[in-house]
C-alpha cells in the first residue's frame, strides 16, 4: 500500500518534474536563439537606420556649363566606404537654362532605375531599357515611366557649380495614398 | 596480405558508422519497375548543382567580394588564371542547365501527377528550392560585378520599390543603403555564397529525404486515380512484388543522363566560355544597356510590354499569384486521376505556360521596345534627294531623336512604328497632329519643334512612300 502511494507520487511527480524540464530547456533554447539571432537581425537591417548623409560636391566651374546646354556630371555619393572604388559614382544631367539658373536630373529613370540620355536635336532624355521619354523640365513625355524624372538640388558658388547628394530615387507605391488621392479627387467632383 | 588489412580496415570503418546498415539500404531501396527515362531529370538537377558548388568553390579562392576590385579579380580569373575561363564557363554554363533542369523537372513532375497524395511536402520542398535557384541566378549575375551587373542591382532595387508599405525598406537592404557602394556587393556574395546555398543543401536534403519517406511515385496508368485511403497500401503491395533496387537498377539512367548533362557543360564552357564581361561598374558612366542573362530574358520582356496601368499591380501580384498556385496545387489536386491523357487541362496549361515564356523569351531577344541609340544618320541614298526640305527635314528627323525609335527602309529603331511606307497612309495633316501631340509612347513635339522644323519633318515623311519607288 505505501508502496503503491510513493510509486505514484514519483510517478508524477516525474511527470510533472519532466513537463518543466521540457519547458525550461524550450525556454532557454529560446533565449540563446535571440542572443545570436537579434543583433545579427540588427546588424543585416542597420541601413535601414543609418543616418541620411547629403553633402554638396563640385562638379565643375560654371564656365564648363555653356548658357541652354545641358550637360552629363559625375561625382561621388554621399557615403563612400573605402573600398567601393568607382561604384559609388553617380552622375547627373546638369542644365544652365538662362544665365545662373542650374537644374541637375538624375539619370535614373523612374520606370526601373536605368540611366536616360539625353537628345540635344529633340531636347529629351531617353531611357534605353524600356524607352521611357521626358520633356527637358523632367515631365514624362512617353513610355512607362510613372513619375518626372527626379531632380537633385543644384547651386552655383564661388564659380562652381555644386550638387546636393541624394539617395537613388526609388519610385514607390503607397495604396493608401491613392486611395485618398481618389476620395479627395471624388469629393472634389 | 594487403587485400586482407584493408577487409579488416573497412569491417572495422563500417561496425563504427554503420554504412553498410543505414546508407546501402537506403541506396538499394525498391522502386517502381517502371521508372524510366522520365525520372533522370531530378538527378541531373542535383548533378547540376555538384558542378555549381565545385566551380563556385574553386572561383571563390580567387574571386575578390570587393566593389572596388571584384572586377579586376573577374579579368584575372577570365584572363590569367589558369583554367580560370574553364571554371567561369563552367559555373555559367551550369547555372544555366541547373535553371533549365529545375523546369523540365518541375514540368515532367505536373504532367505525370506525381505531386499528388502524399507526395504533396516534396512538391512544396521542390517549390522552395525552385525560388532558391532563381535567387542564386540572380544574384550571380550581379557578382560579374560589371556595368550590366550594377544596373540590375538597381533595376531589382527599383522592382522591389513597388511593394505597397515596405517597397523602400527592401530596396534599400538590396542596395545595402541608399545609394549603390561598398555594402552592395559583399551582400550579395554572402546571400549567393552561404545564405542561399545553406538553405538549399537543407532543402535538397529534405526533399531527398521525402522521396526515400513516400517512395517514387509509379508511372501514371490511365483509370487508376490516386485514392488516399488505399495509395500507400496498393504502393507497398506493388513494390514487394515487383519493385526493383534504386542501385543499381534504375541509378545507371540516372548517371548516364548526368554524364551527358556534365559533358554538355563542360563543352559550352571549354567551347563557347564564359559571357564576356562589360564594361566595369561605374554607375556614372551611362552608355549601359543592362539586359538579363538568357534564362530571365522572358522576364525581362514581360516588364517592358505590360501595360503601365498595371504595372505596379504585376509587379508584386504576379509573383504572389504564381508562388501560390504552385504552392496551393498539391492541396486543390492532391487526389485523383495521374496520367496526362486524362488531366487535359494540365496538359493545356503546360502548353500555354511554355508558349508564353517561349514568346516573351523570343521578344526578350528582339527587345524591339529599345530605342536605338547608336541610329546613324538617314544617307542621301534612302532620303532620295541631297538638298531642299525633304533632305532637311531627313536631317531633322535623325537630331530630333526620331530615328531612335522609328525605321526607315531597316534603318533606326523599332520601338515605334515602321515609318517607311507612312507617306502612303498618312495625310499631311494627320502627321501634323501626331508629329505636334505624340501618343502614348512617342513624346508630343508640339513645344519642341518650330512650325518651320515641323514642316520639313512633315514633309520628308510624306516622301516616304512605296509608291513612289515603284514609279
Amino acid at each position: 500500500m505505501n508502496d503503491d502511494s510513493s510509486e505514484k507520487m514519483t510517478c508524477c511527480q516525474d511527470v510533472g518534474r519532466r513537463r518543466f524540464l521540457t519547458k525550461v530547456t524550450m525556454a532557454l533554447s529560446a533565449v540563446i536563439g535571440a542572443i545570436v539571432a537579434l543583433p545579427a537581425v540588427a546588424f543585416v537591417l542597420a541601413p535601414l537606420f543609418k543616418k541620411h548623409e547629403e553633402v554638396w560636391r563640385d562638379v565643375g566651374p560654371t564656365s564648363d556649363f555653356v548658357a541652354g546646354t545641358t550637360k552629363l556630371v559625375s561625382f561621388r555619393d554621399a557615403t563612400s566606404l573605402p573600398w567601393a572604388g568607382a561604384s559609388t559614382k553617380t552622375a547627373a544631367w546638369v542644365r544652365h537654362l538662362e544665365e545662373g539658373s542650374f537644374s541637375a536630373f538624375s539619370v535614373n529613370c523612374t520606370h526601373l532605375g536605368c540611366p536616360v540620355r539625353w537628345i540635344e536635336g529633340g531636347g529629351l532624355f531617353m531611357c534605353p531599357c524600356h524607352g521611357g521619354v521626358y520633356y527637358a523640365d523632367g515631365k514624362v513625355a512617353a513610355g512607362p515611366p510613372p513619375k518626372p524624372l527626379p531632380q537633385y538640388q543644384v547651386r552655383a558658388r564661388e564659380g562652381r557649380v555644386e550638387v546636393l547628394t541624394a539617395p537613388i530615387p526609388i519610385t514607390t507605391v503607397d495604396p493608401l495614398m491613392k486611395l485618398k488621392q481618389k476620395k479627395g479627387s471624388a469629393s472634389q467632383s | 596480405m594487403i587485400r586482407r588489412l584493408a577487409k579488416n580496415a573497412w569491417d572495422w570503418f563500417d561496425d563504427r558508422t554503420g554504412v553498410s546498415k543505414t546508407i546501402w539500404p537506403i541506396m538499394t531501396h525498391l522502386v517502381p519497375p517502371g521508372a524510366t527515362w522520365w525520372y533522370v531529370f531530378g538527378s541531373a538537377t542535383l548533378c547540376a548543382f555538384a558542378v555549381q558548388v565545385v566551380s563556385g568553390v574553386v572561383l571563390a579562392m580567387s574571386y575578390v567580394p570587393s566593389a572596388e576590385s571584384a572586377y579586376e579579380s573577374l579579368q584575372y580569373i577570365t584572363n590569367e588564371a589558369q583554367f580560370g575561363s574553364f571554371m567561369r564557363g563552367m559555373h555559367y554554363w551550369g547555372a544555366g542547365t541547373m535553371v533549365l533542369m529545375v523546369g523540365i523537372h518541375m514540368t515532367q513532375v505536373f504532367l505525370s501527377g506525381a505531386f499528388k497524395f502524399p507526395r504533396e511536402l516534396t512538391w512544396l520542398s521542390g517549390i522552395v528550392l525552385l525560388g532558391l535557384v532563381l535567387g542564386m541566378a540572380f544574384t550571380g549575375q550581379l557578382l560579374r560585378w560589371d556595368q550590366n551587373a550594377i544596373w540590375s542591382v538597381i533595376l531589382a532595387a527599383e522592382a522591389a520599390g513597388r511593394a505597397p508599405f515596405v517597397g523602400d525598406w527592401i530596396a534599400q537592404l538590396i542596395l545595402g543603403g541608399e545609394t549603390l557602394g561598398g555594402a552592395t556587393l559583399s551582400r550579395f556574395y554572402v546571400i549567393h555564397v552561404f545564405v542561399i546555398p545553406g538553405l538549399m543543401i537543407t532543402m535538397i536534403g529534405a526533399h531527398l529525404y521525402l522521396v526515400l519517406r513516400n517512395g517514387i511515385s509509379e508511372p501514371p496508368v490511365k483509370g487508376k486515380p490516386v485514392d488516399p485511403e488505399t495509395y500507400r497500401e496498393e504502393y507497398e503491395e506493388e513494390i514487394e512484388k515487383h519493385g526493383v533496387p534504386f542501385f543499381p537498377d534504375s541509378a545507371w539512367r540516372d548517371v548516364v543522363f548526368a554524364l551527358g548533362v556534365v559533358l554538355a557543360i563542360a563543352c559550352a564552357a571549354f567551347f563557347i566560355g564564359p559571357p564576356t564581361l562589360d564594361p566595369p561598374p561605374d554607375p556614372s558612366v551611362i552608355e549601359a544597356q543592362p539586359r538579363p542573362d538568357w534564362y530571365f530574358l522572358w522576364m525581362f520582356a514581360i516588364m517592358a510590354l505590360m501595360p503601365a496601368g498595371l504595372e505596379n499591380f504585376a509587379i508584386i501580384f504576379g509573383p504572389v499569384f504564381v508562388g501560390s498556385v504552385l504552392i496551393g496545387l498539391p492541396f486543390i489536386f492532391g487526389k485523383g486521376e495521374r496520367h496526362p491523357a486524362r488531366r487535359p487541362w494540365a496538359v493545356g496549361v503546360v502548353i500555354v505556360t511554355f508558349a508564353c515564356i517561349g514568346g516573351f523569351w523570343l521578344a526578350g531577344v528582339r527587345s524591339n521596345w529599345s530605342p536605338n541609340f547608336k541610329a546613324e544618320p538617314l544617307s542621301a541614298e534612302i532620303v532620295g534627294v541631297e538638298t531642299g526640305p525633304v533632305a532637311e527635314g531627313a536631317v531633322l528627323f535623325h537630331a530630333q531623336g526620331c530615328l531612335n525609335c522609328h525605321l526607315i527602309d531597316g534603318k533606326g529603331g523599332r520601338r515605334g512604328p515602321n515609318l517607311t511606307d507612312v507617306g502612303d497612309r498618312l495625310t499631311h495633316d494627320a502627321m501634323v497632329i501626331r508629329v505636334m501631340n505624340g501618343g502614348h509612347n512617342m513624346p508630343a513635339f508640339a513645344s519642341i519643334l518650330t512650325p518651320d522644323e515641323l514642316e520639313r519633318i512633315v514633309a520628308f515623311l510624306q516622301s516616304r512612300t512605296l509608291k513612289k519607288i515603284s514609279d
